[in-house]
Protein backbone atom coordinates (compact mmCIF):
# COMPACT_ATOMS: atom_id res chain seq x y z
CA UNK A 1 0.00 0.00 0.00
CA UNK A 2 1.63 3.67 -0.56
CA UNK A 3 0.50 6.56 2.12
CA UNK A 4 1.65 9.83 1.81
CA UNK A 5 3.36 11.15 4.46
CA UNK A 6 3.06 15.11 4.94
CA UNK A 7 5.24 17.28 6.92
CA UNK A 8 4.20 20.11 9.04
CA UNK A 9 6.85 22.18 10.65
CA UNK A 10 6.20 25.57 12.39
CA UNK A 11 7.87 28.35 10.70
CA UNK A 12 10.35 28.81 13.04
CA UNK A 13 11.89 26.01 10.59
CA UNK A 14 11.75 27.64 7.39
CA UNK A 15 12.54 31.26 7.83
CA UNK A 16 13.43 31.55 4.10
CA UNK A 17 14.39 29.22 0.91
CA UNK A 18 18.39 28.62 1.62
CA UNK A 19 17.16 27.69 5.26
CA UNK A 20 14.44 25.24 3.53
CA UNK A 21 17.45 24.13 1.28
CA UNK A 22 19.96 23.71 4.25
CA UNK A 23 16.91 21.66 5.95
CA UNK A 24 16.69 19.50 3.20
CA UNK A 25 20.05 18.50 2.97
CA UNK A 26 20.07 19.14 6.99
CA UNK A 27 21.25 16.19 8.76
CA UNK A 28 17.86 15.16 10.11
CA UNK A 29 15.81 15.35 7.38
CA UNK A 30 18.92 14.20 5.19
CA UNK A 31 19.12 11.34 7.53
CA UNK A 32 15.69 10.45 7.69
CA UNK A 33 14.77 10.39 3.72
CA UNK A 34 18.37 8.50 3.31
CA UNK A 35 16.67 5.66 6.04
CA UNK A 36 13.30 5.86 3.68
CA UNK A 37 15.44 4.79 0.71
CA UNK A 38 17.72 2.28 1.61
CA UNK A 39 14.77 0.58 3.50
CA UNK A 40 13.72 0.09 0.18
CA UNK A 41 10.12 2.31 0.75
CA UNK A 42 10.71 5.51 -0.64
CA UNK A 43 8.44 5.87 -3.35
CA UNK A 44 8.49 9.40 -4.06
CA UNK A 45 8.25 12.90 -1.85
CA UNK A 46 9.97 16.82 -1.98
CA UNK A 47 10.45 19.63 -0.21
CA UNK A 48 8.34 22.76 -0.39
CA UNK A 49 9.51 26.43 -0.08
CA UNK A 50 8.40 28.29 2.49
CA UNK A 51 4.35 29.15 2.73
CA UNK A 52 5.27 32.72 2.18
CA UNK A 53 5.91 31.84 -1.47
CA UNK A 54 2.38 30.47 -1.81
CA UNK A 55 -0.32 31.65 -3.86
CA UNK A 56 -3.82 30.24 -3.15
CA UNK A 57 -6.47 30.07 -5.82
CA UNK A 58 -10.13 30.05 -5.39
CA UNK A 59 -13.85 30.34 -6.48
CA UNK A 60 -15.52 32.84 -4.21
CA UNK A 61 -19.99 33.45 -5.56
CA UNK A 62 -18.49 32.93 -9.18
CA UNK A 63 -15.58 34.98 -8.80
CA UNK A 64 -12.15 34.07 -8.68
CA UNK A 65 -10.18 35.34 -6.06
CA UNK A 66 -5.99 35.20 -6.00
CA UNK A 67 -4.28 35.82 -2.34
CA UNK A 68 -1.00 35.63 -1.28
CA UNK A 69 0.11 32.81 1.33
CA UNK A 70 -1.11 29.34 2.19
CA UNK A 71 -4.69 28.04 1.84
CA UNK A 72 -4.59 26.81 5.37
CA UNK A 73 -3.50 29.57 8.18
CA UNK A 74 -2.81 27.59 10.58
CA UNK A 75 1.07 27.62 12.73
CA UNK A 76 2.35 24.46 10.93
CA UNK A 77 2.49 24.68 7.37
CA UNK A 78 3.12 22.00 5.15
CA UNK A 79 6.41 21.94 4.57
CA UNK A 80 7.41 18.66 2.03
CA UNK A 81 5.71 15.55 1.91
CA UNK A 82 7.10 11.71 1.35
CA UNK A 83 5.23 8.55 -0.53
CA UNK A 84 6.30 4.92 0.85
CA UNK A 85 5.21 2.06 -0.30
CA UNK A 86 4.66 -0.21 3.03
CA UNK A 87 2.81 -3.82 3.93
CA UNK A 88 0.18 -1.42 6.47
CA UNK A 89 -0.90 1.45 8.04
CA UNK A 90 0.96 0.34 11.54
CA UNK A 91 4.26 -0.11 9.24
CA UNK A 92 3.40 4.08 7.64
CA UNK A 93 3.08 5.03 11.59
CA UNK A 94 5.98 3.12 12.71
CA UNK A 95 8.46 5.39 9.90
CA UNK A 96 5.52 8.68 9.98
CA UNK A 97 7.21 8.39 13.92
CA UNK A 98 10.58 8.59 13.39
CA UNK A 99 9.84 11.83 10.40
CA UNK A 100 11.15 14.92 12.13
CA UNK A 101 8.39 17.22 11.71
CA UNK A 102 6.77 14.51 14.18
CA UNK A 103 9.10 16.06 16.78
CA UNK A 104 8.78 20.09 15.56
CA UNK A 105 4.87 20.04 14.60
CA UNK A 106 3.05 17.23 13.24
CA UNK A 107 2.89 14.76 10.40
CA UNK A 108 -0.27 13.71 8.67
CA UNK A 109 -0.47 10.00 7.32
CA UNK A 110 -2.76 9.40 4.38
CA UNK A 111 -3.59 5.71 2.48
CA UNK A 112 -2.80 6.71 -1.61
CA UNK A 113 -5.59 5.42 -3.87
CA UNK A 114 -4.15 3.27 -6.06
CA UNK A 115 -5.40 3.14 -10.07
CA UNK A 116 -5.44 -0.16 -11.42
CA UNK A 117 -3.16 -0.02 -14.33
CA UNK B 1 -15.12 16.65 44.02
CA UNK B 2 -17.29 14.39 46.01
CA UNK B 3 -16.39 11.76 48.44
CA UNK B 4 -19.32 9.14 46.56
CA UNK B 5 -17.28 10.25 43.15
CA UNK B 6 -13.92 9.43 44.59
CA UNK B 7 -14.51 6.45 45.90
CA UNK B 8 -16.24 5.07 42.87
CA UNK B 9 -12.67 6.03 41.04
CA UNK B 10 -10.68 4.31 43.67
CA UNK B 11 -12.55 1.23 43.44
CA UNK B 12 -12.90 1.30 39.63
CA UNK B 13 -8.92 1.68 39.90
CA UNK B 14 -8.19 -1.23 42.09
CA UNK B 15 -10.59 -3.20 41.70
CA UNK B 16 -11.62 -3.07 37.89
CA UNK B 17 -10.01 -5.71 36.35
CA UNK B 18 -11.37 -8.32 39.44
CA UNK B 19 -14.53 -7.55 38.57
CA UNK B 20 -14.17 -7.35 34.85
CA UNK B 21 -12.57 -11.04 35.74
CA UNK B 22 -15.18 -12.26 38.45
CA UNK B 23 -18.08 -11.12 35.80
CA UNK B 24 -16.26 -12.32 32.42
CA UNK B 25 -15.42 -15.93 33.71
CA UNK B 26 -19.03 -16.41 34.82
CA UNK B 27 -20.41 -15.56 31.60
CA UNK B 28 -17.72 -16.50 29.38
CA UNK B 29 -17.78 -12.60 27.35
CA UNK B 30 -15.13 -9.40 27.89
CA UNK B 31 -17.06 -7.32 26.40
CA UNK B 32 -20.54 -8.15 28.31
CA UNK B 33 -18.58 -7.67 31.54
CA UNK B 34 -16.98 -4.85 30.54
CA UNK B 35 -20.40 -3.45 29.76
CA UNK B 36 -21.88 -4.30 32.53
CA UNK B 37 -19.34 -3.27 34.68
CA UNK B 38 -19.80 0.27 33.19
CA UNK B 39 -23.09 0.44 34.01
CA UNK B 40 -23.27 -0.71 37.54
CA UNK B 41 -20.12 2.22 38.04
CA UNK B 42 -22.70 4.43 36.30
CA UNK B 43 -25.06 3.38 38.95
CA UNK B 44 -23.12 3.76 42.02
CA UNK B 45 -21.90 7.59 40.57
CA UNK B 46 -25.89 8.06 40.90
CA UNK B 47 -26.51 5.87 44.05
CA UNK B 48 -23.72 6.72 46.13
CA UNK B 49 -23.87 10.74 46.77
CA UNK B 50 -27.14 9.99 48.06
CA UNK B 51 -26.72 6.89 49.89
CA UNK B 52 -23.35 6.70 51.29
CA UNK B 53 -20.32 4.22 50.31
CA UNK B 54 -21.51 0.77 50.78
CA UNK B 55 -19.45 -0.98 53.53
CA UNK B 56 -18.24 -3.84 50.59
CA UNK B 57 -18.15 -1.46 47.54
CA UNK B 58 -16.68 -4.01 45.03
CA UNK B 59 -19.44 -6.54 46.22
CA UNK B 60 -22.39 -3.60 45.26
CA UNK B 61 -20.73 -3.03 42.28
CA UNK B 62 -20.37 -7.03 41.42
CA UNK B 63 -24.14 -7.75 42.09
CA UNK B 64 -25.64 -4.80 40.32
CA UNK B 65 -23.13 -5.62 37.41
CA UNK B 66 -24.92 -9.01 37.49
CA UNK B 67 -28.40 -7.43 38.17
CA UNK B 68 -27.68 -5.49 35.16
CA UNK B 69 -26.48 -8.26 32.65
CA UNK B 70 -29.51 -10.47 33.88
CA UNK B 71 -31.96 -7.29 33.17
CA UNK B 72 -30.37 -6.60 29.96
CA UNK B 73 -30.55 -10.38 28.72
CA UNK B 74 -34.16 -10.77 29.91
CA UNK B 75 -34.86 -7.48 27.92
CA UNK B 76 -33.30 -9.57 25.01
CA UNK B 77 -30.07 -7.58 24.68
CA UNK B 78 -28.33 -11.00 25.28
CA UNK B 79 -29.01 -14.52 23.82
CA UNK B 80 -31.14 -17.03 25.72
CA UNK B 81 -28.33 -19.10 26.73
CA UNK B 82 -26.17 -16.29 28.52
CA UNK B 83 -29.19 -15.60 30.38
CA UNK B 84 -29.59 -18.92 31.55
CA UNK B 85 -26.28 -19.29 32.90
CA UNK B 86 -26.25 -15.97 34.65
CA UNK B 87 -29.61 -17.42 36.37
CA UNK B 88 -27.67 -20.78 37.53
CA UNK B 89 -24.63 -19.02 38.79
CA UNK B 90 -26.81 -16.17 40.44
CA UNK B 91 -28.38 -19.13 42.17
CA UNK B 92 -25.13 -21.47 42.47
CA UNK B 93 -23.42 -18.05 44.24
CA UNK B 94 -24.83 -18.02 47.20
CA UNK B 95 -23.22 -22.01 47.95
CA UNK B 96 -19.63 -21.27 46.06
CA UNK B 97 -17.34 -20.44 48.46
CA UNK B 98 -15.22 -17.15 47.77
CA UNK B 99 -12.23 -17.96 45.26
CA UNK B 100 -8.89 -17.91 47.19
CA UNK B 101 -7.04 -16.55 43.89
CA UNK B 102 -6.83 -13.57 42.57
CA UNK B 103 -9.18 -13.66 39.58
CA UNK B 104 -7.30 -11.17 37.54
CA UNK B 105 -4.66 -14.13 36.68
CA UNK B 106 -6.62 -16.02 34.81
CA UNK B 107 -7.79 -13.12 33.02
CA UNK B 108 -4.24 -12.02 31.77
CA UNK B 109 -3.85 -15.97 30.63
CA UNK B 110 -7.00 -15.21 28.41
CA UNK B 111 -5.59 -11.94 27.05
CA UNK B 112 -2.46 -13.90 26.22
CA UNK B 113 -4.18 -16.47 24.76
CA UNK B 114 -2.64 -18.27 21.78
CA UNK B 115 -5.83 -17.40 19.60
CA UNK B 116 -5.20 -13.55 19.93
CA UNK B 117 -2.97 -11.51 17.58
CA UNK B 118 0.15 -10.75 19.18
CA UNK B 119 0.37 -7.38 19.10
CA UNK B 120 -2.75 -6.81 20.59
CA UNK B 121 -2.41 -9.15 23.85
CA UNK B 122 -0.52 -6.27 25.86
CA UNK B 123 -3.53 -3.38 25.28
CA UNK B 124 -6.22 -6.16 25.87
CA UNK B 125 -4.98 -6.84 28.90
CA UNK B 126 -4.11 -3.44 30.18
CA UNK B 127 -7.75 -2.67 28.83
CA UNK B 128 -9.69 -5.74 30.70
CA UNK B 129 -7.32 -5.78 34.30
CA UNK B 130 -6.43 -2.22 34.03
CA UNK B 131 -9.31 -0.32 32.90
CA UNK B 132 -6.93 1.59 30.45
CA UNK B 133 -8.96 2.95 27.29
CA UNK B 134 -8.47 2.81 23.59
CA UNK B 135 -7.72 6.28 23.23
CA UNK B 136 -5.23 6.45 25.96
CA UNK B 137 -3.31 3.54 25.23
CA UNK B 138 -3.49 4.44 20.95
CA UNK B 139 -0.32 6.82 21.03
CA UNK B 140 1.58 4.63 22.76
CA UNK B 141 1.25 1.38 20.91
CA UNK B 142 1.41 3.73 17.76
CA UNK B 143 -2.08 2.77 16.42
CA UNK B 144 -5.04 5.10 15.55
CA UNK B 145 -7.14 5.66 18.08
CA UNK B 146 -10.37 4.22 16.36
CA UNK B 147 -8.27 1.30 14.86
CA UNK B 148 -7.43 -0.20 18.21
CA UNK B 149 -10.67 0.30 19.15
CA UNK B 150 -12.18 -1.46 16.88
CA UNK B 151 -9.47 -4.49 16.79
CA UNK B 152 -9.93 -4.82 20.51
CA UNK B 153 -13.59 -5.07 19.89
CA UNK B 154 -12.99 -8.21 17.32
CA UNK B 155 -10.35 -9.56 20.01
CA UNK B 156 -13.26 -10.05 22.90
CA UNK B 157 -15.41 -11.47 20.11
CA UNK B 158 -13.31 -14.16 19.26
CA UNK B 159 -12.68 -14.74 22.86
CA UNK B 160 -16.22 -15.52 23.31
CA UNK B 161 -16.66 -17.32 20.03
CA UNK B 162 -14.14 -19.60 20.58
CA UNK B 163 -15.22 -19.58 24.17
CA UNK B 164 -11.80 -19.29 25.58
CA UNK B 165 -12.08 -20.83 29.34
CA UNK B 166 -11.79 -18.11 31.79
CA UNK B 167 -9.57 -20.41 33.67
CA UNK B 168 -5.69 -20.77 34.24
CA UNK B 169 -3.98 -23.35 31.91
CA UNK B 170 -2.82 -26.60 33.61
CA UNK B 171 0.01 -28.90 33.20
CA UNK B 172 2.70 -28.79 30.87
CA UNK B 173 0.48 -25.78 29.15
CA UNK B 174 1.04 -23.58 31.91
CA UNK B 175 4.73 -22.80 31.44
CA UNK B 176 4.32 -21.73 27.72
CA UNK B 177 1.34 -19.88 28.21
CA UNK B 178 2.80 -18.15 31.30
CA UNK B 179 5.51 -17.27 28.57
CA UNK B 180 3.05 -15.56 26.21
CA UNK B 181 1.51 -13.60 28.60
CA UNK B 182 5.04 -12.61 30.38
CA UNK B 183 5.78 -11.45 26.41
CA UNK B 184 2.76 -9.45 26.65
CA UNK B 185 3.47 -7.55 29.63
CA UNK B 186 6.90 -6.60 28.83
CA UNK B 187 5.82 -5.87 25.39
CA UNK B 188 3.33 -2.76 27.31
CA UNK B 189 6.74 -1.94 29.59
CA UNK B 190 8.83 -1.54 26.39
CA UNK B 191 6.49 0.94 24.04
CA UNK B 192 6.36 2.37 27.46
CA UNK B 193 10.02 2.98 27.93
CA UNK B 194 11.77 3.01 24.53
CA UNK B 195 8.94 2.97 21.86
CA UNK B 196 7.96 6.42 23.23
CA UNK B 197 9.86 9.68 24.16
CA UNK B 198 11.87 8.88 26.99
CA UNK B 199 10.71 12.50 28.26
CA UNK B 200 6.73 11.48 27.38
CA UNK B 201 4.49 11.15 30.60
CA UNK B 202 2.31 8.73 28.83
CA UNK B 203 5.35 6.19 28.53
CA UNK B 204 5.94 6.55 32.31
CA UNK B 205 2.79 5.75 33.07
CA UNK B 206 1.96 2.72 31.15
CA UNK B 207 5.41 1.46 31.90
CA UNK B 208 4.04 1.23 35.64
CA UNK B 209 1.11 0.35 34.82
CA UNK B 210 2.95 -2.89 32.86
CA UNK B 211 5.51 -3.07 36.13
CA UNK B 212 1.63 -3.48 38.60
CA UNK B 213 0.60 -6.62 35.97
CA UNK B 214 4.03 -8.10 36.28
CA UNK B 215 3.98 -7.80 40.39
CA UNK B 216 0.40 -9.16 40.69
CA UNK B 217 1.49 -12.41 38.45
CA UNK B 218 4.74 -12.77 40.66
CA UNK B 219 2.81 -12.67 43.91
CA UNK B 220 0.23 -14.81 42.63
CA UNK B 221 3.39 -17.49 41.09
CA UNK B 222 5.83 -17.40 43.53
CA UNK B 223 7.23 -20.81 41.52
CA UNK B 224 6.68 -18.93 38.38
CA UNK B 225 10.99 -18.28 38.03
CA UNK B 226 10.25 -15.88 34.83
CA UNK B 227 7.52 -13.77 36.49
CA UNK B 228 10.27 -13.16 38.96
CA UNK B 229 12.95 -12.47 36.64
CA UNK B 230 10.88 -10.17 34.30
CA UNK B 231 10.01 -8.30 37.51
CA UNK B 232 13.24 -7.82 38.65
CA UNK B 233 14.01 -6.78 34.97
CA UNK B 234 11.59 -4.17 34.85
CA UNK B 235 12.45 -2.64 38.16
CA UNK B 236 15.98 -2.19 37.29
CA UNK B 237 15.27 -0.42 34.10
CA UNK B 238 12.49 1.84 35.77
CA UNK B 239 14.96 2.78 38.59
CA UNK B 240 17.29 4.17 36.17
CA UNK B 241 14.49 6.59 34.27
CA UNK B 242 15.52 9.58 35.91
CA UNK B 243 19.18 9.41 34.62
CA UNK B 244 18.12 8.35 31.11
CA UNK B 245 18.36 11.64 29.76
CA UNK B 246 20.34 15.07 30.01
CA UNK B 247 18.68 17.47 31.86
CA UNK B 248 20.39 20.31 30.36
CA UNK B 249 20.83 18.93 26.60
CA UNK B 250 17.95 16.59 26.72
CA UNK B 251 20.38 14.11 25.22
CA UNK B 252 19.47 10.41 26.04
CA UNK B 253 22.46 9.43 28.23
CA UNK B 254 23.61 5.40 27.64
CA UNK B 255 23.22 3.00 30.26
CA UNK B 256 27.28 2.88 31.04
CA UNK B 257 28.06 6.96 31.19
CA UNK B 258 24.58 7.08 33.58
CA UNK B 259 25.06 9.53 36.90
CA UNK B 260 24.16 6.26 39.49
CA UNK B 261 23.18 9.06 42.21
CA UNK B 262 20.30 9.58 39.95
CA UNK B 263 19.30 6.00 39.97
CA UNK B 264 16.32 4.83 42.52
CA UNK B 265 18.57 3.09 45.28
CA UNK B 266 15.30 1.99 46.83
CA UNK B 267 14.03 0.21 43.46
CA UNK B 268 17.71 -1.07 42.45
CA UNK B 269 17.08 -3.39 45.94
CA UNK B 270 13.54 -4.53 45.10
CA UNK B 271 14.92 -5.53 41.99
CA UNK B 272 17.66 -7.55 43.15
CA UNK B 273 15.23 -9.16 45.89
CA UNK B 274 12.78 -10.04 42.74
CA UNK B 275 16.47 -11.35 41.23
CA UNK B 276 16.53 -13.09 44.00
CA UNK B 277 13.26 -15.03 44.31
CA UNK B 278 13.71 -16.11 40.92
CA UNK B 279 16.95 -17.52 41.27
CA UNK B 280 15.65 -19.84 44.23
CA UNK B 281 14.11 -21.83 41.40
CA UNK B 282 15.83 -24.41 39.18
CA UNK B 283 15.29 -23.04 35.89
CA UNK B 284 17.15 -20.07 33.72
CA UNK B 285 15.26 -17.98 31.15
CA UNK B 286 15.49 -15.08 28.90
CA UNK B 287 13.95 -12.83 31.59
CA UNK B 288 16.10 -13.94 34.47
CA UNK B 289 19.14 -13.61 31.97
CA UNK B 290 18.09 -9.99 30.79
CA UNK B 291 18.16 -8.86 34.65
CA UNK B 292 21.27 -10.17 35.73
CA UNK B 293 22.56 -8.26 32.53
CA UNK B 294 20.68 -5.37 34.40
CA UNK B 295 22.43 -6.54 37.83
CA UNK B 296 25.73 -6.32 36.15
CA UNK B 297 24.94 -2.61 35.00
CA UNK B 298 23.63 -1.70 38.20
CA UNK B 299 25.95 -3.12 40.42
CA UNK B 300 28.51 0.06 39.15
CA UNK B 301 26.87 2.23 40.96
CA UNK B 302 28.51 0.45 44.32
CA UNK B 303 32.10 -0.64 42.49
CA UNK B 304 32.22 2.72 40.16
CA UNK B 305 33.20 0.19 37.15
CA UNK B 306 31.10 -2.50 34.63
CA UNK B 307 31.97 -5.92 34.84
CA UNK B 308 32.26 -6.76 31.11
CA UNK B 309 33.37 -10.21 31.30
CA UNK B 310 30.45 -11.31 33.33
CA UNK B 311 27.87 -9.23 30.55
CA UNK B 312 29.67 -11.15 27.66
CA UNK B 313 29.47 -14.45 29.64
CA UNK B 314 25.33 -13.00 30.15
CA UNK B 315 24.57 -12.43 26.89
CA UNK B 316 26.06 -15.40 25.17
CA UNK B 317 23.53 -17.38 26.96
CA UNK B 318 20.89 -14.86 26.08
CA UNK B 319 21.48 -15.63 22.73
CA UNK B 320 21.60 -18.80 22.85
CA UNK B 321 18.00 -19.05 24.87
CA UNK B 322 16.73 -16.22 22.81
CA UNK B 323 18.22 -15.35 19.39
CA UNK B 324 16.69 -11.94 19.03
CA UNK B 325 17.91 -8.92 16.87
CA UNK B 326 17.96 -7.23 20.64
CA UNK B 327 19.87 -9.74 22.32
CA UNK B 328 22.27 -10.24 19.53
CA UNK B 329 23.13 -6.75 19.34
CA UNK B 330 23.87 -6.20 22.79
CA UNK B 331 25.97 -8.95 22.50
CA UNK B 332 27.94 -7.36 19.91
CA UNK B 333 28.29 -3.93 21.63
CA UNK B 334 29.63 -6.13 25.13
CA UNK B 335 32.11 -7.86 22.78
CA UNK B 336 33.51 -4.25 21.33
CA UNK B 337 34.56 -4.17 25.52
CA UNK B 338 35.77 -7.32 25.79
CA UNK B 339 37.18 -8.40 22.60
CA UNK B 340 37.76 -5.29 20.49
CA UNK B 341 35.77 -3.63 17.58
CA UNK B 342 36.60 -6.43 15.15
CA UNK B 343 35.37 -9.11 16.98
CA UNK B 344 32.08 -6.68 17.94
CA UNK B 345 31.69 -5.67 14.01
CA UNK B 346 32.24 -9.47 12.84
CA UNK B 347 29.16 -10.20 15.80
CA UNK B 348 26.92 -7.72 14.12
CA UNK B 349 27.40 -8.28 10.85
CA UNK B 350 26.30 -12.00 11.70
CA UNK B 351 22.77 -10.78 12.10
CA UNK B 352 20.45 -11.20 9.31
CA UNK B 353 20.13 -8.57 6.37
CA UNK B 354 16.49 -8.19 6.91
CA UNK B 355 16.29 -8.27 10.66
CA UNK B 356 18.65 -5.58 11.32
CA UNK B 357 17.89 -3.17 7.69
CA UNK B 358 15.61 -0.73 10.04
CA UNK B 359 17.05 -1.50 13.45
CA UNK B 360 17.56 1.73 15.08
CA UNK B 361 19.69 0.39 17.99
CA UNK B 362 21.83 -2.35 15.88
CA UNK B 363 22.93 1.27 13.43
CA UNK B 364 23.43 2.73 16.82
CA UNK B 365 26.10 0.50 17.78
CA UNK B 366 27.59 0.22 14.30
CA UNK B 367 28.65 3.79 14.48
CA UNK B 368 30.12 2.96 17.85
CA UNK B 369 31.88 0.44 17.12
CA UNK B 370 33.68 1.89 13.42
CA UNK B 371 34.08 5.05 15.43
CA UNK B 372 36.42 2.84 18.03
CA UNK B 373 37.80 0.89 14.84
CA UNK B 374 39.20 3.96 13.59
CA UNK B 375 36.73 3.65 10.25
CA UNK B 376 35.25 7.37 10.36
CA UNK B 377 33.62 7.15 7.11
CA UNK B 378 31.55 4.28 7.44
CA UNK B 379 30.87 5.47 11.25
CA UNK B 380 29.23 8.67 10.19
CA UNK B 381 27.47 6.90 7.46
CA UNK B 382 25.95 4.58 10.44
CA UNK B 383 25.68 7.49 13.08
CA UNK B 384 23.04 9.53 10.18
CA UNK B 385 21.10 5.81 9.50
CA UNK B 386 21.00 5.70 13.65
CA UNK B 387 19.59 9.48 13.70
CA UNK B 388 17.26 8.73 10.68
CA UNK B 389 15.69 6.15 12.27
CA UNK B 390 15.03 7.56 15.65
CA UNK B 391 11.54 8.33 16.50
CA UNK B 392 13.01 10.00 20.43
CA UNK B 393 14.23 13.18 19.82
CA UNK B 394 16.62 12.49 23.17
CA UNK B 395 17.95 10.19 20.79
CA UNK B 396 19.02 11.92 17.67
CA UNK B 397 20.28 14.67 20.41
CA UNK B 398 22.46 12.40 21.19
CA UNK B 399 23.63 10.68 17.77
CA UNK B 400 24.48 13.58 16.63
CA UNK B 401 26.56 15.09 19.73
CA UNK B 402 28.17 11.82 18.91
CA UNK B 403 28.81 12.18 15.28
CA UNK B 404 30.14 16.55 15.46
CA UNK B 405 32.82 14.80 17.97
CA UNK B 406 33.69 12.34 15.61
CA UNK B 407 33.80 14.89 12.86
CA UNK B 408 35.79 17.36 15.17
CA UNK B 409 38.82 14.49 16.40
Amino acid sequence: MQFIIMNYTPPADHPDADAVRAAADGELWGAYTRALIDAGIMVGGEALHPPHTATTIRMANGAREVQDGPYAATKEQLGGFYVIDVPDLDTALEWAARNPAATSGAVEVRPVIMRTP
Amino acid sequence: MSDAVRAVERVARLSYGRLVARLAARAGSLADAEDALSDALARALETWPRTGVPDNPEAWLTRTARNRAIDRARSGLLPVAYEQDLTRMAEERSQTPAPTMDPRLPLMFVCAHPAIDPSLRAPLMLQAVLGLDARRMASVFLMPPGTLGQRLTRVKAKIESTAIPFELPEGRDFEARMTDVLNAIYGAYVVGYNGMPAGDPKAATLAQEALWLVSLLADGFPQAAEAHGLFALMLFAEARRPARTDASTGALVPLEEQDTTLWDGGMLGDAETALRNAARRPSLGRYQLEASIQAVHAARARTGATDWDALALLYAGLVEIAPTVGAFTGHAAVLCETEGPAAALTALDAIPEAARASYQPWWATRAHVLARHGDIAAALEAFDRAIGLSDDPAARIYLSGRKARLLQS
